[in-house]
């Protein structure tokens, strides 16, 4: 266990820096999300959790695939260069590590996404533990520790502190080469942390969410309740929950008329829109009950019926806080409890 | 509103009305969601307080295609889109049996939040027969007074006033919360240099995660389908690829709804980056106000709007140069 004083984290910031890209929260316009570090950007790990989650790091909403050229009468064929470069993302909460996890069951299974798998190969992750988790936040009900995250480094914010520990190779390497900013700590501090998150997650109105009932096995029974169509009607398909999720891995693949060319790229698709998966013969979710009810299913029966029980939601709340209807994952969950109790 | 709740049941029970629309309460203090109620039963879940912000005269457009009336609350400024809805005929008021809801402003949990306030478990003072003066927040991390119009929504700082346009009948206390001046913003913004703005703008707007929450929220875009949903239409239509929306999205939009934009607030209400999208209304507003002659979209159904009707003495488009000049 290593540690650094708060007030020396900018020197940390620039010596990370000063060898590999670093992405961090930064504060714009009043709004915290992660973004390439600079001398200048107001660094803010004091907000519990970024808007959009770290998930761009790894899979960016919008990228380009490779560029179409034409000189003469030849087309040229420039594919965009993979990640070959180190990057650290610095502060993730154990949710949106999880996030990456799941992102990693669809990314990194043949065929393997080259641009994904470039990006995990060469970022490290510095995690953070939670010190003041939310009303909105619900990890614990998919068995994460808000105060134990995983990554490549774990930190955890005390006081004027951050504890700094190392646990893979990658976390080793980048500690080696902090070194000189880090002194020797003990665990003290930092057990002492985590009982005190461990004792706020407790309290969490969330915390005790059950997902009983919710498998990859309860295909036709949930698909065909009759609840969706109660629920659903508020939702605006916006893709508010679907952009600040962790999880969410849909994405379409474009082209963009550069004059003179194509950039053919992706960007982040939302199962709200009314042109998801459309295909020539139209859409196969044609209404907004449809496209409501494929979210929930994707994260609570499709994806762990496809992973080993493992679910896509990883309890960020990050639906809870944004949702312009404030519809979500939990009320969609307690709804089922609710009706299946009656 | 337990006075609402009484009205709406007797109107279905005398098959007045085949539904309600209003909000239903939440699994937190803050976040009550709208809703549909179809019998007594489910108006036990009915709620109406400060955090009821939501405007609901969309959902009456898939409401019109319904068997039967359906009761709609409607809050003073809601009623203004509910009108010029009805006016752009996406709505059938004979479908619809308003009842105006009296408001004292709607709070915006991200700005109470902002009091240095997180952990949020609960918050009282905001029900329609409380005052309305002081909020008392309960957190994970200790309590806090805070005087309500701390925890409002921009919108009701500039209050358009607690009339409503259009209803059928009234009930519940209004409020009057007007601090400020609805231009204000607006005539600062326009004090920059333009350099000035492109960067402040341009900062706002980088934020934007491409959502189209603004869009689908918003009572003047009812259109069936939106041009920027079209396949065929070459922009980058979910992706900041190619920074479209810092530069053009928005702007489209503002000008798609100019002349029909009540000034609503929801845009910003339900941005998840906190953009202050109703600054680009508004400015409209302000130059239709300044070259037409005082207008507010949704305040009657008669009046011609000024940018869909002709008059001699119209401006001429050369004003836009003369202006800039001054």
């Amino acid at each position: 266990m290593k540690k650094i004083a708060k007030e020396a984290l900018p020197m940390l910031y620039k010596k990370i820096a000063e060898a590999k890209e670093l992405i961090i929260p930064v504060k714009v316009c009043g709004q915290t999300n992660y973004k390439v570090w600079t001398e200048d950007a107001e660094v803010d790990l004091d907000t519990l959790k970024t808007v959009k989650s770290a998930k761009d790091a790894f899979f960016p909403q919008s990228e380009t695939l490779y560029t179409v050229k034409k000189e003469d009468k030849k087309l040229h064929i420039e594919p965009e260069a993979l990640k070959n470069q180190e990057f650290v993302v610095f502060g993730m909460k154990a949710c949106d590590v999880q996030g990456v996890a799941v992102l990693d069951k669809v990314f990194l299974v043949d065929p393997v996404d080259s641009f994904y798998a470039a990006r995990r190969e060469h970022g490290i992750i510095v995690s953070m533990a939670c010190h003041e988790p939310e009303e909105t936040c619900f990890c614990k009900a998919f068995g994460l520790d808000a105060a134990a995250p995983a990554g490549d480094v774990v930190t955890w914010m005390v006081g004027d502190e951050l504890y700094w520990n190392p646990v893979t190779k990658k976390g080793e390497d980048l500690t080696a080469m902090v070194a000189e900013l880090l002194t020797d700590a003990d665990e003290k501090a930092v057990e002492a942390e985590k009982e005190s998150i461990k004792k706020i997650v407790e309290k969490l109105p969330y915390s005790n969410l059950s997902l009983e009932g919710w498998n990859g096995s309860v295909l036709d029974e949930k698909f065909n309740s009759p609840i969706w169509e109660t629920l659903f009607k508020p939702c605006l398909a916006c893709g508010t929950c679907t952009f600040v999720c962790p999880t969410c891995q849909c994405y379409d693949i474009k082209d963009y008329d550069t004059g003179h060319g194509v950039q053919r790229y992706r960007c982040w698709d939302s199962c709200m829109y009314s042109d998801f998966t459309m295909m020539a013969h139209g859409n196969n979710r044609n209404s907004q009950m449809q496209r409501f009810r494929q979210r929930f299913m994707h994260k609570l029966v499709y994806f762990p019926a496809n992973n080993d029980g493992m679910y896509s939601c990883v309890g960020c709340g990050r639906c809870v806080e944004k949702c312009p209807s404030s519809l979500n994952i939990v009320k969609v969950i307690k709804a089922f409890e609710k009706k299946e109790e009656k | 509103m337990q006075e609402l709740i009484t009205r709406a049941k007797e109107l279905l029970a005398d098959g007045t009305v085949a539904r309600v629309l209003g909000w239903k309460a939440g699994d937190l203090e803050y976040n009550p969601q709208p809703a549909f109620f179809t019998n007594e039963k489910e108006l036990e879940e009915f709620v109406y307080n400060g955090f009821c912000g939501a405007n609901l005269s969309k959902y009456m457009i898939e409401a019109s295609k319904l068997e039967g009336k359906t009761l709609i609350c409607l809050k003073p400024c809601d009623s203004y889109s509910f009108q010029q809805l009805m006016k752009e005929h996406r709505i059938d008021r004979e479908k619809a049996y308003i009842i105006g809801v009296g408001c004292k402003g709607k709070l915006d949990i991200d700005r109470i939040k902002a009091n240095g306030l997180k952990g949020v478990t609960g918050v009282t003072g905001a029900e329609l027969t409380d005052d309305c003066e002081e909020l008392c927040v309960t957190t994970l991390y200790g309590d806090k007074k805070i005087p309500y119009a701390d925890g409002m929504l921009e919108r009701c700082s500039v209050c358009k006033g607690k009339e409503h346009m259009i209803c059928d009948e009234q009930i519940g206390e209004s409020k009057d919360t007007k601090t400020g001046e609805r231009f204000a913003k607006v005539a600062a913004v326009e004090e920059m240099s333009s350099a000035e703005k492109f960067a402040f703008f341009q900062k706002e707007l980088s934020k934007c995660i491409r959502c189209n929450a603004c869009r689908n929220v918003c009572p003047a875009c009812s259109c069936r389908k939106c041009v920027f949903d079209s396949t065929k239409f070459d922009s980058a239509q979910k992706a900041n690829v190619d920074s479209f929306e810092e530069k053009m999205f928005h702007i489209i939009r503002a000008f798609h709804v100019a002349g029909r934009c009540t000034d609503c607030g929801e845009c910003s209400r339900v941005c998840p980056q906190g953009i202050p999208l109703h600054l680009f209304n508004r400015k409209f507003i302000k130059d239709i106000n300044e070259l037409y002659g005082e207008y507010q979209a949704g305040a009657d159904i008669e009046a011609k709007a000024p940018l869909t009707s002709y008059v001699f003495e119209d401006v001429e488009p050369s004003v836009v140069a003369e202006r800039s000049k001054s």
